[in-house]
């Protein structure tokens, strides 16, 4: 049940091995990421598995498809490695249970639905969310954190729950078929995960990113341009869908706001570093996140956008002590659309 | 008794006395379990000197005399268990004296916690005081003077520990000063002289009336952080604390342990704070903390918890606010807890045999504990919230307080602030030659035996 759709002929048959030798932490030759692959088929320990910093990377490099960070973490959990120490993956896992809190009610187009994170429902508002819906709590937490932890068995075990939830507490009834995912992780859950995991999902995914994008052509007539640097931080999670780069891109050309140009960014973002430090690793999410940090603040930004609210939450305030306002995207285009405060 | 209601108003003015039933009824209970005794008189002085004329008339009268801070102690200390005056000391709130060199502050005893922290932070922003997790309103002079602990005991020890000097009246109505400044101007110290504060700390005002303190101050770092070590192995705690301690860069570190909410249960969780003057600093601090805790990391068994700067603030704060929270659990305001002074090594039983006990009395709980020292011992605490408004919810606090009095005892530590009822099991098992000397020193400061009575009745 819910197998993994991960190719071993297919990883069997690779000759770039980019999963490890494009991979940022690892530092790994030609020679050794052989090895490694070797031992990753035979299901035996491998280097790989202690030290893989669950970045997602990843799946993105892979040109198979073939999902080696699912099959990463698949392992890691077959052989008993935990990435973060047992009592705090045992909390978390704990921490982020559905609670069975679900209110069913009739929900309207669009809804939005903001995964684990009540704090961010105020986003929803003005013109760019006019007449939307909200989901929002432990019951529809897409669980995708999980792989970051070596529990991809709390994926399976939860997953399907929280489609249910969605689909028959709120959108069947509803007679609405799209939800808008806040969280870019969401998105990569329904579309990518899922799918790898032969878990079905009822609704069509709508990524935050596209639904800005159509929204902004829609209200084009109010965009105030913002004429300002913006820097980009992209998520570990967008690794699962790089084909919603694009509309970062064109979002920022409609509302008039300059990506700026930097080392990491694209296929070659960093990581927030919240994950480096439940691995434990606090030397390297220093490292981490102050090249992160130099790299925004060199470009004259005013604005870093974030495509995860986690990250913002991590970030946010060494961004701000480099003069730089953290904001989600949506927030951004709000200011663009006259209805949030005003870049100065 | 009219007579003595009006010398206690001729002394501090008819607006500071009282023998009215409100003010009886007010001043006859804490938030704790303890049954509530009500005085005759409620009187509050504003000067040492009234103080003493309130002492001397105690003593013709033969009046009991209870001294009180914030009232705050939660096993009904300053309830007045034989009758007599309360003699709340919240007027005396004046801060005297900051030496920023020597880092000292002298004020009056009834100072309340947060006037000192909001003073010093106007006034004194590179110096604070160990503050302890108790409402605001807690007093400088009660929390020293029970032996309290707070964000500093890390650091540097229990609040008493802190004490550099006091001014008291004694039962038979003298003033004394005890330490460098009954020579010197100076508040600096108890040495090199023979250390006579011991006469009034932990006697719960039966030796006297302390009106004035000077307690030591500590550099107010400006960058801070915190780091929450969890384990779900009590037997490792221990060890936890042994290894954080001992790098000795922290400032304050706490255990909580709780059923609630869900995913609490069954974990133990170390707080670990620490500051710094700069950026480097606090990371190299962080660095040797996690350092010394590597064995376990490495083994997987504990580890510190992925907190982002905005969650992290709450666990900065001092006091802490969710410990008022969790004393409004049951709702109606009832919170009392058994605060057990012993070994670090002890945390393992203490931990398990605390759960037991709430168990087998059918209430909640929250447990604890707040290293002292670089881990020469701990207070570890077993609180039980209850609602004041339902009598059986109280006695089953009540009945779980006993027996965890009786646990801390029999593990081989010793019940803090404990109430009437705990301390004679303390003096029950209390040495006989202790037991004796402390028999004469109270006879011999206290003759007529007005201060607090029913408090460390050794006969």
């Amino acid at each position: 049940m819910n197998d993994l759709k991960f190719s071993r002929e297919i990883c069997e048959r690779c000759e770039t091995f980019d999963c490890l030798t494009r991979c940022q932490y690892l530092k790994m030759d030609f020679a050794t990421a052989r090895e490694e692959r070797g031992r990753l088929l035979q299901g035996e320990k491998a280097r790989v598995l202690e030290e893989c910093v669950t970045c997602y990377a990843c799946e993105e490099y892979c040109s198979h498809g073939n999902h080696p960070f699912y099959h990463i973490v698949e392992r890691q959990e077959q052989l008993g490695i935990w990435p973060v120490p047992k009592p705090v993956t045992k909390q978390q896992i704990l921490m982020m249970a559905p609670k069975g809190k679900i209110s069913p009610k009739k929900v309207q187009s669009p809804v939005v639905n903001m995964c684990y994170f009540p704090m961010f429902t105020g986003s929803i508002r003005g013109k760019l969310f006019e007449g939307a819906s909200t989901i929002v709590g432990s019951d529809f937490f897409c669980n995708v954190m999980w792989l970051h932890f070596g529990k991809n068995s709390v994926i399976r075990e939860r997953l399907p729950e929280v489609i249910a939830n969605i689909w028959e507490h709120y959108l069947s009834d509803s007679g609405v078929e799209e939800l808008v995912c806040f969280h870019d992780e969401c998105y990569g859950t329904y579309t990518r995960l899922a799918p790898a995991f032969g878990i079905k999902v009822p609704f069509k995914p709508v990524h935050i990113f596209d639904y800005l994008n159509k929204r902004l052509d829609e209200l084009k007539d109010r965009i105030q341009p913002l004429g300002q640097k913006v820097a980009y931080q992209r998520s570990c999670s967008n690794r699962l869908v790089p084909e919603t780069q694009p509309w970062v891109d064109e979002i920022f050309k409609k509302i008039g706001a300059e990506r700026v140009d930097r080392k990491y960014d694209r296929e070659n973002a960093l990581c927030c570093g919240t994950i480096f430090r439940a691995q434990q690793k606090d030397d390297l999410a220093d490292d981490v996140q102050k090249r992160n940090l130099d790299d925004m603040a060199a470009t004259g930004a005013k604005f870093c956008v974030f495509s995860c609210p986690a990250c913002l939450f991590t970030l946010g305030e060494s961004v701000f002590k480099r003069g730089i306002m953290p904001i989600l995207l949506n927030d951004l285009c709000q200011i663009a659309l006259g209805e949030g405060m005003k870049g100065g | 008794m009219e007579d003595v209601y009006q010398e206690l108003a001729r002394i501090v003015g008819p607006a500071y006395v009282s023998n009215q039933p409100e003010e009886r009824f007010i001043y006859s209970r804490d938030p704790g379990t303890m049954e509530p005794r009500e005085p005759d008189f409620v009187v509050l002085p504003a000067t040492t000197d009234e103080v003493q004329k309130i002492v001397l008339l105690a003593n013709r009268k033969k009046v009991p005399l209870v001294p009180m801070g914030g009232g705050l102690v939660l096993s009904g200390l300053s309830r007045p268990l034989k009758g007599g005056i309360v003699l709340d000391l919240k007027r005396m709130n004046r801060i005297l004296e900051v030496n920023e060199k020597s880092r000292y502050v002298l004020v009056e005893a009834g100072t309340s916690q947060g006037m000192l922290q909001a003073y010093l932070k106007k006034n004194h922003p590179t110096l604070k005081h160990s503050v302890p997790d108790s409402p605001p309103m807690a007093t400088i002079g009660g929390n020293v003077l029970i032996h309290g602990s707070g964000h500093l005991s890390h650091a540097a020890g229990f609040h008493s520990e802190m004490l550099n000097g006091l001014e008291a009246v004694l039962p038979t109505g003298e003033v004394v000063k005890i330490g460098s400044c009954s020579i010197s101007p100076y508040w600096f110290g108890r040495a090199p002289l023979p250390d006579l504060a011991g006469l009034f700390l932990g006697w719960f005002g039966t030796t006297g009336v302390v009106t004035k303190v000077a307690i030591k101050l500590y550099p107010n770092r400006p960058w801070q952080d915190v780091g929450v070590f969890v384990t779900e192995d009590p037997e490792l705690v221990p060890e936890v604390f042994y290894q954080a301690a001992g790098v000795q860069v922290a400032e304050d570190i706490t255990a909580w342990m709780a059923p609630k909410p869900d995913w609490a249960r069954g974990f133990q969780h170390v707080n670990i704070n620490y500051a710094a003057d700069t950026p480097e600093e606090l990371i190299w601090k962080r660095n040797l903390i996690r350092a010394s805790l590597k064995k376990l990391i490495d083994q997987k068994t504990g580890g510190f918890l992925p907190l982002p700067p905005p969650m992290k603030k709450n666990f900065l704060e001092a006091p802490q606010t969710t410990l008022a929270q969790f004393a409004d659990v049951r709702k109606g305001g009832g919170f009392e807890y058994v605060g057990g002074i012993m070994p670090i090594e002890l945390f393992p039983n203490a931990y398990r045999a605390g759960i037991e006990i709430a168990a087998r009395q059918g209430t909640t709980y929250s447990t604890g504990a707040r290293i002292i020292g670089p881990g020469h011992c701990m207070m570890f605490f077993f609180a039980y919230p209850f609602n004041r408004a339902d009598e059986a919810d109280v006695e089953r606090a009540r009945r779980a307080l006993e027996e965890t009095n009786g646990l801390v005892l029999d593990l081989g530590g010793i019940p803090w602030k404990a109430e009437a009822p705990a301390q004679r099991q303390i003096l029950g098992r209390m040495d006989p030659g202790t037991l004796n000397l402390m028999d004469r020193i109270r006879a011999m400061l206290d003759p007529q035996g007005i201060m607090n009575p029913g408090n460390w009745e050794v006969r």
